[in-house]
């Protein structure tokens, strides 16, 4: 079952890169299909990377809201950044703190880093276990607790009910 | 629509401009990257965006679509790659830095 589902959504990202690359006329599309099932049947044993997302209407929804805050996420982090860059003080207050994820899945995990990547002012490190260490441009907060709060949970309730 | 392309490729190329200048301002290797990756992204992005608008009789929409998930998939990883080298190559955080758990716990590890 795992396998099939992995199998499905490696088909329907292939078909999707497809259709956004050519023209949308029948023939191509016909190839083109042809081709995404003949990759995922020749690479599906590869495609385990894929078993952790969840296809449910739920988690559809809660993928279109993720791609939203996202976007909101990252422009508010360049305000940020501007603002900062552009003020002759530089006002920062950086260190590399330390937080803590619920996630389990490596692909929920490595969307996290990259959401907090491109997110106000912090920037991932390095990966442990469970813990991120991400360099933090203007450190408000001592604790593991204080600084997963205000970096982590955002994302953590949208992706932990896309990938589980 | 051409108006409106215009201005999007504009401001896209003046976030581009304020992530080279922090750049230059910023006072250690992390804090620059942070300057470099956020802005980078966000200004690739709008202006992709602006150039499909101004464009729009060439249908690339597709494919702008695509070069966006690229950079924003790979953007934040290879940040991520130097970051994680810098630090490990012993690069030191500015002066002006508060802490660095990161730095801690490596030596923490080391004693045991």
């Amino acid at each position: 079952m795992k396998k099939t589902k992995s199998a499905f959504i490696g088909v329907v990202i292939l078909f999707a890169v497809w259709v956004m690359l050519t023209d949308t006329s029948s023939s191509e599309l016909l190839f083109g299909g042809f081709t995404a099932l003949l990759v995922v049947f020749l690479f599906h044993k590869k495609l385990s990377v894929l078993e952790d997302v969840k296809i449910s209407p739920k988690s559809l929804i809660y993928m279109f809201m993720y791609l939203f805050v996202f976007m909101w996420e990252l422009l508010k982090s360049n305000i940020d950044v501007a603002l900062r860059v552009i003020s002759p003080k530089l006002p920062i207050n950086p260190g590399i703190v330390k937080v803590k994820t619920t996630l389990k899945s490596p692909l929920g995990r490595a969307c996290l880093a990259n959401s907090i990547t491109l997110t106000p002012g912090t920037l991932t490190v390095e990966m442990k276990d469970e813990f991120f260490y991400i360099h933090w441009i203007d450190v408000t907060s001592d604790n593991i607790e204080g600084a997963t709060k205000s970096i982590v949970s955002n994302f953590e309730k949208y992706l932990e009910v896309i990938f589980g | 629509m051409e108006l409106a392309g215009s201005i999007i490729t504009l401001i896209g190329s003046i976030v581009l401009f304020l992530g080279a200048l922090g750049i230059v301002r910023m006072p250690d290797v992390y804090n620059r990257m942070q300057a470099g990756t956020k802005a980078t992204t966000l200004g690739t992005i709008l202006f992709l965006v602006g150039i499909s608008l101004g464009h729009s009789e060439c249908g690339c929409f597709g494919k702008i679509i695509l070069l966006i998930i690229f950079v924003l998939v790979t953007n934040p990883v290879s940040s991520n790659a130097l970051a994680r080298a810098a630090h490990s190559a012993g690069i030191k955080l500015t002066d002006r830095s508060v802490k660095d758990d990161l730095k801690n716990d490596k030596e923490m590890g080391e004693e045991k």
